[in-house]
Order: structure tokens, then C-alpha cells, then sequence
């Protein structure tokens, strides 16, 4: 295994890695801190999920790896043959087949199995961090649950633009009891972790935090009564296979503004192209493509 | 402590040092009653405020709060979520900069909705409402409801910070020189708003102030302090008419007559 | 069938003690005895600086009694004012004990309506308005000043104010302390008109009457006050 320990990490460190997620798991959504290791690649690359990958990988485990939905970037492939070279594990890019899932800001869109685990890779695991520059003061309010910054950051949103304008890394309400960040996948994927089946692990390297949702776990995005979480989505069918219910990928496909929408998710596009399923295949016009959005 | 009285202190004591702060202090209050503190800098008028809110933890001496449900607490004891919640709901505290209590980069409906966000109010438009009607008892424009109070001016500021601490109907409310800082005419304002606000409410309030007139103003009942020791106290008009102790008639003495 | 007693003082002592002059030491009042019932007037009667206003302060508990009684019938029972509590004191002002005294105290930005509204006790918000306008009128204030402030209002429209925010309480005792001192004849014989109706209605009244002729009119009794030093 060219001289490195099984995964890369000795087995010290995954053994402190594993208690910190054993606790994760014991408090839903909660932050545990864990010495985060020199990894070989530097912070905002993915540190935190390796560590977490490389603590419960096992000689037997099917490892897939995703970077905004896609199996093919360079990213998602550095870190697949980074394990396939120091844990000698098997790779695909096939989420059924996977036992292990390592992503960068997506969920899959097949629904992913009990006996699977999806590792997320999160750059600022603090969901007030914006609202609230003390950590120390952010420990707290999670302690005593005091989230109502959260809440006027919502408000705050409706106000200004009519809807909650939140995206990305939307905050969640975990168990009925700690707020979380999701890390940057859609807002589209949030309901995805409600009730999941799968273990849902999350590693903030540089933060160097540790968090987790168990299996069957409550999750509900945040929001008002009178303006309930909605998922958006481009209103277009993915140009390759017809879907019209994946998140899709804006590509520009030439200079004079036209654009082709795919699903982000590669594995899933691909296996129902594989089915027979088609879609136009061509771009669309830059204004065809505002003309759909109109629709 | 009597059978209704809201907040007793007794024998507080707080050195820094060898410097008093607070000797052996006694303080009652009465629900919907001004308790107004008095002194020159470094009575101890808001180490008083700071310890009688829990904000401070005194060298000796108990503070017991009555909650809504008649049940007593030692504030100095109470679990810290326990003191923190009563803070958001059932407490009050104005500051006397009121950035020091205004989110100043949320909308001032967002400031005044806060405690009721933080209560667990979830409907945005009932949020809304409340807050707007909370910006007009306060004399703001209610169509500043979504303005940064970065916009607003000195008292503007002030008027939201009470509106956005009066929004969950606190039964008592500490007040650190609430008018401190305002140019007169402001004051007065604000003196007037406090005046309605309090008694229309019935709020009990802790006053701390080194301005005699605003004492006299809006308090029933006043608290002279003298480096930590409370040298005199009772009715307000009594005190300020017809000082009994030395600092006392100083105090009464230097006040400047229009 | 005899009028309730509604105000008694018993053996009333007052000094002040300046401590900023060496703590020389005042005496004002000495053993002062009064009995008041319901629909009678007493007038306090003295010199100047012989000790009326100090004696109407203390009834009020404005000043501090140093030793004696001050009972009010407050709530069917008699208090001692010079011994309870702030609080007590607090509410037999509110409910009992009315105090017309010679100044107005001008609270900034208060319009002269909402003064004496406010002091309409039992009312609701517009039925104080109403009563305060009316008796404001009767008192020749004319109806554009009301909305104003009475910062910039002449003593003897001030002192009327003052005084239609004393009688306008209902309370059923009153202190009033020169109510007619800057006042012209008309409006003098108005407040004296009130005087009579409020003793009427049973209301007790203590007061200082600098002019012998309104004291000959509304008073049923005098109390001497006489100086304890000579006048300073």
C-alpha cells in the first residue's frame, strides 16, 4: 500500500475521529470538535471529509465520490484514487452500488439505502456564524437553544425580497433540537436528510468539526408558517436524459449566451440515459431559456 | 420579603478590590412601581443594576425574583439558561447606548420581532404586524419598519431599543441612564414615551440615573447611593423636597435651576 | 348626624437640619393637633414663614414628620401617613389625598389637557378628556390652549391648571396651598364656587389663603400657626 497506514490516517487518529463521531451520532446536529490532522491537500479542499472517510472505511467498502454532483471533476477524482491508492478499496461511480459516499455540496437523487453512509464536506460548520461572531457566545446559544437570530436573519429575507433568499447551506432544525448547517448542497436537497435511511456524517476540516444526523432522524428546514420551506429548481428538463425532477447544472455552451441544463447528479443522468431516456440534446437559445423560465 | 413584593435584595456586597462597590445593600420593588438609584459616578448605582439583574454576581447577599407564577428564585443561583430566558421574556434592560442592544444591520422590525421570534412565534406577517405597531406606541414612523436603525438618529435608536424590549410585555425592566446622552429636547421625548409606557403597562422598573429631575419625573420611589452605601431612601418627592441625609441635600442642592 | 372624621394630626413635629450649614437645626413645627371632617375647611393661619406650607408639605407627606400622627381615612380605616411605608403613601395619594400646591411642576411636552386628564381617576381615556376640557373651561383656559404645554402659559393660567388637576380627582380630602394667589377676581370667585361644591360633595379641605377675604368666604375654621424662630 505504498507505505501509508490503511486510508492514510494512523490508527490512533481514527480512533479519536470514530469517538468523535460516536458522540455526533449521540446528539444530533450537535458540533464535536476533533484534532483535525495535516491532510495532503490544504484546507477548502475536502480535508474534513477525507478524515471522516478515512475513519470508517473498511477493506470491504464500495467508495464512491462526488464533487457538485459530478463523478468525473477533478476533484472528486483526486480523492477517489487517493483511497483506491492507500486503502487498496473499491471505487465506482455508481451510487447504488456504493456502500461508502463522499460528497461535495449534493445529496444523489437516488435514495440512498440503511446501509450506506454519506460523508459531507463542510467549510463552516457554524450555521450562526454569520449572524454571530463569537464562538463562545455561538456555543452557547446552541446550548440553551437560543436560535432566535436565525429567525430574524429569515425574517430579515422576507422582508427584503419576499422569500426566504437563502439557496445554499440553508439552516436545518435537527431532532427538534440543534440547528445545522447542511454544508453547501442546494436548498433543492435539504429534504433528501429528513428520515434518511443512510448515516449522514459531516467533516469540517479546517474547523476542525465533527457532526452527524443518524439514521430516521427529524429534519425540517427552517422557515414561518406563513412562508413555508419550498425546494426550487430550474424549470427546465435535463438536455441529456429528460428528467425533469433532478437539480440541474447550467452550462454555457457558446459565446452568444446559450445554455444547456443537465442534471448535476452524473451517475443519475447516465443511468437513465442507459434506460432509454432522452432529452433534446441541444442547447437552448439564451432567450428560449428565459422564455421557459416565464413559463 | 412580603407576600407581593416583585424583586428583594438583601445585604449585597461587591468589592473590586479594595474598592466598594455595594455595602450591605437592601432593595424592594412592587410590581408596576419606578424604583429610581441615584449618585455621582462611582456610587455604585450600576453595579446595583448590574447585580439586581444578575448580570453581576455580588461578594454576598440574595436576590429573589417572583415569577408571573408566584414561585421565588435566587437570581444569583438559577440555572443560566433559566436567568438568560427570563431576560427575553419576563425581564427588560435598557442600555444607555442603545447600539449596545440593537442589532444594527437587521431591519428595525427585525429588531422588535426578535423576542417574539426567540419566544417561538413562527408567523412572519403576525411578527410584522406586532412590530409595527410596537414602532408607532414608540413614536416611529411605521413605514421605517424595514430601515437599518444605522439610519436612525440618537433617540430614534433609543426609542426602538425599548420597543424591541417592551415587545414580550416584560413585568420589569432595568434602565441604565436611559436618557443619558440625548440632547435635551430628545430627552424629553423619551422621558414622556417612558412615563405612558410605564404606567399604561404597569411595568416595574429599576431606574438608574444621576439626573434628579428624571428621577423625580418618573419614579415613585428613589434610592440614594454614596460609594456603595445607600445613604437615604423613600418616596421620590420626599427625598429631592426634603433631604434628610448630608449627601442627600448636596446632591439636591447642586442641581442647576433653569 | 356628625361628619366623619377624615383627617387627624396628633402631636405633629418638624426640624429641618442643614447639614450644609454646619447641620444647624430648624425647628418648623411643634405638637400641631387638627381635626378635619368630611365638608368642612380649615384655613391655616400665620405669618409669613411661620410654618403653614411646611404644615400642608407634611400633611401630604412632601416633608417628613419627625414625630406625631398624620391620619388620613383612606379605604375606611385610618393611616398614619408619617410612618407608612412609600408605597402606602403612594396609593392614599391616589386614592384619598389631593394636593393643589402653588406652583405647577411642568412636566416637558405634556399638553394641559393631558395633565388634568390624567389626574381623573376611574375615568376612561375619553371621559377624561371630556371632564378635563370642561372643567379647564370653567376656568377660563381657553379651548386652543389645552393642546399646548403650559411651559409658556402666565402663573395665574398655570395655577389654574394646577388646580383643575386637583379638584378634577375627586379625592375626598384636599390640600391646597394658595389656590387663588395669582388669580384675578373672576377666576378667584370660580375657585371659591369649587371650594363650596367639593365641600359639599363632603370632600375635607385644608388650605393656605393668603387673601382674608377668600379665607372668610371658604373657611369654617382657622388653625394658628404660629413661628417657632424668627423668620430667618
Amino acid at each position: 500500500m505504498n507505505g501509508y497506514n490503511f486510508a492514510y490516517l494512523d490508527e490512533q487518529t481514527k480512533r479519536m475521529i470514530r469517538r468523535a463521531l460516536l458522540k455526533a451520532v449521540a446528539i444530533p446536529g450537535h458540533q464535536v470538535p476533533f484534532g483535525s490532522r495535516e491532510m495532503p491537500l490544504p484546507y477548502g479542499w475536502g480535508t474534513g471529509g477525507i478524515q471522516v472517510t478515512a475513519s470508517v472505511l473498511g477493506a470491504g467498502d464500495t467508495l464512491k465520490v462526488i464533487d457538485q454532483g459530478a463523478d468525473d471533476t477533478t476533484n472528486a477524482v483526486s480523492i477517489r484514487r487517493f483511497f483506491a491508492r492507500t486503502a487498496g478499496v473499491a471505487t465506482t461511480t455508481d451510487t447504488e452500488q456504493a456502500t461508502i459516499i463522499q460528497t461535495r455540496h449534493r445529496i444523489p437523487e437516488k435514495p440512498l439505502r440503511k446501509d450506506q453512509i454519506i460523508v459531507y464536506q463542510v467549510p463552516q460548520p457554524e450555521p450562526l456564524s454569520k449572524l454571530e461572531p463569537s464562538r463562545a457566545e455561538t456555543r452557547r446559544m446552541h446550548a440553551l437553544a437560543e436560535y432566535g437570530a436565525m429567525h430574524v436573519r429569515l425574517y430579515e429575507d422576507i422582508t427584503r425580497f419576499g422569500h426566504v433568499a437563502i439557496s445554499y447551506d440553508y439552516p436545518v432544525m435537527v431532532n427538534h433540537r440543534f440547528l445545522m448547517a447542511p454544508s453547501p448542497i442546494p436548498a433543492f436537497d435539504n429534504p433528501k436528510m429528513h428520515m434518511m435511511p443512510a448515516l449522514q456524517l459531516f467533516g469540517a476540516g479546517r474547523e476542525k468539526r465533527i457532526y452527524a444526523i443518524p439514521p430516521y432522524t427529524d429534519v425540517r428546514s427552517l422557515d414561518f408558517e406563513d412562508h413555508p420551506f419550498r425546494t426550487t429548481r430550474a424549470p427546465h428538463c435535463c438536455a441529456l436524459c429528460g428528467a425533469d425532477d433532478s437539480y440541474l447544472d447550467e452550462v454555457v455552451t457558446d459565446d452568444a449566451g446559450g445554455r444547456m441544463f443537465v442534471c448535476s447528479d452524473t451517475d443519475h443522468c447516465e443511468t437513465r440515459q442507459s434506460q432509454g431516456h432522452t432529452g433534446t440534446g441541444e442547447p437552448l437559445s439564451k432567450r428560449a431559456a428565459a422564455r421557459e423560465v416565464a413559463k | 420579603m412580603t407576600d407581593d413584593t416583585l424583586l428583594s435584595a438583601r445585604g449585597l456586597s461587591l468589592h473590586f478590590g479594595k474598592i466598594p462597590a455595594l455595602e450591605s445593600v437592601d432593595a424592594d420593588l412592587w410590581p408596576g412601581e419606578v424604583l429610581a438609584v441615584v449618585g455621582e459616578s462611582g456610587s455604585g448605582k450600576t453595579t446595583l443594576l448590574n447585580v439586581l439583574s444578575g448580570r453581576m454576581h455580588p461578594d454576598s447577599g440574595t436576590v429573589w425574583y417572583r415569577d408571573p407564577h408566584r414561585r421565588l428564585h435566587d437570581v444569583h443561583t438559577m440555572p443560566a439558561p433559566a436567568l438568560r430566558a427570563l431576560h427575553r421574556s419576563d425581564w427588560g434592560y435598557i442600555h444607555q447606548n442603545p447600539r449596545d442592544n440593537l442589532r444594527m444591520s437587521v431591519s428595525a422590525g427585525g429588531n422588535v420581532g426578535e423576542r417574539l421570534m426567540a419566544a417561538g412565534n413562527r408567523h412572519y406577517g403576525n411578527i410584522r404586524a406586532e412590530a409595527i405597531d410596537w414602532l408607532t406606541q414608540v413614536e416611529i414612523d411605521a413605514d421605517r419598519v424595514d430601515d437599518m436603525p444605522r439610519t436612525f438618529s440618537g433617540g430614534m435608536l433609543q426609542r426602538l431599543q425599548i420597543a424591541r424590549t417592551l415587545v414580550t410585555h416584560p413585568r420589569l425592566v432595568f434602565m441604565d441612564e436611559p436618557t443619558g446622552g440625548l440632547d435635551v429636547s430628545v430627552q424629553a421625548r423619551l422621558l414622556d414615551l417612558i412615563r405612558s409606557l410605564v404606567a399604561r403597562l404597569d411595568i416595574a422598573v429599576v431606574l438608574v440615573t444621576h439626573d434628579l429631575a428624571v428621577a423625580r419625573l418618573l419614579a415613585h420611589r428613589i434610592m440614594v447611593m454614596q460609594r456603595g452605601v445607600v445613604v437615604e431612601s423613600g418616596l421620590t418627592d420626599q427625598v429631592l423636597d426634603d433631604p434628610q441625609h448630608a449627601y442627600t441635600q448636596l446632591l439636591v442642592s447642586s442641581v442647576l435651576q433653569v | 348626624m356628625t361628619a366623619k372624621l377624615m383627617l387627624r394630626v396628633e402631636a405633629l413635629s418638624k426640624q429641618f437640619t442643614l447639614h450644609l450649614r454646619g447641620g444647624l437645626r430648624l425647628e418648623v413645627l411643634h405638637g400641631i393637633d387638627l381635626a378635619v371632617h368630611a365638608g368642612e375647611c380649615v384655613a391655616l393661619a400665620g405669618p409669613s414663614g411661620a410654618g403653614k406650607s411646611t404644615l400642608l408639605r407634611s400633611l401630604y407627606g412632601n416633608y417628613r414628620a419627625d414625630a406625631g400622627r398624620i391620619l388620613v381615612r383612606h379605604d375606611g380605616a385610618m393611616v398614619d401617613l408619617a410612618t407608612a411605608p412609600p408605597r402606602t403613601v403612594v396609593q392614599v395619594r391616589a386614592k384619598t389625598l389631593g394636593y393643589v400646591s402653588q406652583f405647577l411642576r411642568v412636566v416637558p411636552r405634556v399638553s394641559a389637557i393631558d395633565i388634568v386628564a390624567e389626574a381623573a381617576r376611574g375615568l376612561p381615556p375619553e371621559a377624561a378628556h371630556t371632564a378635563a376640557a370642561s372643567l379647564l373651561h370653567r376656568l377660563n383656559i381657553a379651548p386652543r390652549l389645552h393642546a399646548l404645554p403650559p411651559a409658556t402659559f402666565s402663573g395665574g393660567e398655570q395655577q389654574r391648571i394646577n388646580l383643575a388637576r386637583g379638584f378634577i380627582g375627586g379625592h375626598p380630602v384636599l390640600l391646597l396651598d394658595e389656590p387663588t394667589a395669582s388669580l384675578d377676581a373672576e377666576n378667584r370667585d370660580i375657585v371659591i364656587a369649587m371650594i363650596a361644591e367639593a365641600k359639599a360633595r363632603g370632600v375635607a379641605i385644608v388650605g393656605i389663603f393668603h387673601d382674608a377675604a377668600v379665607r372668610s368666604r371658604v373657611a369654617d375654621r382657622l388653625l394658628h400657626v404660629t413661628p417657632l424662630q424668627d423668620a430667618a
